[in-house]
């Protein structure tokens, strides 16, 4: 994903004056190109996150439509009261887009990963969190972003499903139709939902958008399953329950929300051994699913 | 955007203008400290008045040091950016002007600040954005305190400005001594060790002020420290 979001970027910033990149040193090698050709629109500030989304701040506050992008711990997490007033308290606006995911760089620690935030993201008011689930998601999803006016948390992550399965319009997209539960499969979680719920008499549906999130969808899809809903993120567990709970107010509902747990783990390993420690893999999230599921 | 429709008012008019919005005639260090520096800016330095307030070549005035914002309200109002009447009801629900200002509340506010640190990395996004857009002579001037320079997200935005050379920028730093483990050498020097053009001169002297805030030197980021009483 990463690779297709520098190629969209760079074609962005070539045919867009409108559009500025700030980074901090990640990424900046592969961005060196169209640094050359736009040095006044494509900055690299140096390993200085907080700087990375204030100079951003005031690109937008010039009228520019800035891409700030950095590992997700740092741009989200370290930078995160500069994303709450040198955006939204200016009334500006931006892209972040970050790499890194949960735990990508699953040897790297626990410095370098990030299942809190998308959880950050949603305490702030207006913002579009969008999680592609693989690389044929991040160009649509970068550019529908980029060529709007709000802002946008762009989660971009090593991992990645089989194929694309939804565009830019953030609709839930049922792949798969049952009775007993809806199960909403978010971004790169939706191979592992797929496996798991095979055999199961249950709804999968994707998203590779959560904020905002399709709320009249899932009222729809969530009726004919008795309105009990399993979310599966790839990120902190439950994160989008607040907003199931909101589509469904006014109706009796159960909701089960899976994702990376709240616990630090101090492991290193793969993405998979995490996986495994989160309940994240097939076999867990079958067993978690199946659980959560009335007796007929 | 209304504007004032009566007279601009001079700095003789502005000590009556800060009695309206504390009721004392004796106003808070914080609230006054900084009110020679923003007089002569709005008198004689930065090129934005409340008909240019939309124009983007305009100067960017970004007032960081947000707070005890009462000399900022009352040299903005002086100046026609908005009615002197709103002063009366500084600081309730209803307000435009917060105990620290907000951009989109009030006209001539360039950022909405409060806590400490945010101004000057946003001025280097201001400067560089105008820059990109071809406005070169449009400057972007940053008021901090040199307590608030603690904060380090300022340093970052200090050395990255001047790594770059980014002339269009210049910074006040209002010195009244309250930062709590002071500045060794002075805060000119932390800011010259980047490559910085900087002036100290005395915060209440006019002349001063305006000589050293007009004659950057060329090719570089410009401070000017402005000496004040100290606040303790």
């Amino acid at each position: 994903m990463r690779e297709t979001f520098v190629a969209g970027t760079t074609a962005i910033l070539d045919e867009d004056p409108r559009t500025a990149l700030v980074l901090a040193d990640i990424s900046a090698a592969a961005f060196e190109p169209v640094r050359e050709r736009h040095p006044d629109r494509v900055l690299n500030v140096g390993i200085r996150e907080s700087l990375l989304v204030g100079v951003a701040g005031g690109l937008a506050q010039t009228g520019l439509r800035p891409i700030a992008h950095s590992y997700a711990p740092f741009l989200v997490e370290r930078a995160f009261e500069q994303i709450k007033l040198d955006f939204g308290n200016q009334d500006g606006h931006g892209v972040l887009v970050s790499v890194g995911a949960s735990y990508d760089n699953a040897q790297a620690g626990r410095s370098h990963h990030a299942p809190g935030d998308v959880a950050l993201i949603d305490t702030l008011p207006g913002w579009e969190v969008r999680v592609p689930g693989h690389p044929d998601e991040v160009d649509p999803l970068l550019r529908h972003a980029v060529g709007g006016d709000g802002s946008v948390y762009l989660r971009l992550s090593t991992r990645s499903n089989d194929g694309a399965h939804a565009g830019t319009d953030g609709r839930l997209v049922p792949l798969r139709t049952g009775h007993r539960a809806v199960v909403v499969a978010v971004g790169p979680m939706l191979s592992a939902v797929l496996a798991a719920t095979v055999g199961l008499d249950v709804t999968v549906a994707y998203t590779n958008t959560v904020r905002p999130f399709d709320a009249a969808g899932l009222r729809e899809l969530a009726g004919a399953t008795g309105d009990t809903v399993i979310l599966v993120e790839p990120y902190l567990a439950g994160t989008s329950a607040r907003v199931v709970d909101d589509a469904l107010l006014d109706r009796p509902h159960r909701t089960l929300g899976l994702g990376v747990r709240r616990v630090d783990l101090h492991r290193f390993g793969t993405p998979a051994d995490h996986d495994d420690a989160h309940g994240l893999t097939p076999d867990a999230l079958r067993h978690a699913i199946a659980g959560f599921l009335l007796p007929r | 955007m209304t504007t004032a429709t009566e007279d601009l008012l001079g700095y003789e008019d502005l000590p009556a203008l800060l009695t309206r919005m504390t009721g004392d005639e004796k106003h808070e260090p914080s609230a006054t400290s900084t009110l020679d520096v923003l007089w002569v800016l709005y008198d004689r330095v930065l090129r934005v008045d409340p008909d240019n307030l939309h124009d983007p070549a305009r100067d960017r005035f970004l007032l960081s040091k947000g707070h005890g914002p009462a000399a900022y309200y009352a040299v903005l109002a002086a100046k026609g950016f908005f009615p002197t009447d709103l002063l009366d009801d500084f600081g309730s629900y209803d307000s435009p002007l917060g105990y620290h200002p907000d951009r989109t509340r009030l006209p001539g506010v360039e950022i909405s600040s409060g806590s400490l640190g945010h101004g000057l990395p946003l001025g280097v996004g201001v400067a560089l954005g105008l820059r990109a857009q071809g406005f070169p002579d449009a400057r972007t001037y940053v008021l901090v305190g040199d307590a608030e320079l603690d904060e380090g997200s300022n340093h970052e935005a200090i050395a990255y400005a001047g790594a770059t050379g980014l002339a269009s920028l210049t910074v006040v730093v209002v010195d009244n001594r309250s930062a709590t483990h002071g500045w060794p050498g002075g805060i000119g020097a932390r800011f010259a060790a980047h490559g910085w053009s900087t002036a100290t001169v005395d915060g209440r002297n006019h002349r001063a002020l305006e000589s050293a805030l007009t004659t950057p030197l060329p090719g570089r980021p410009h401070v000017v420290v402005a000496t004040v009483e100290d606040k303790y």
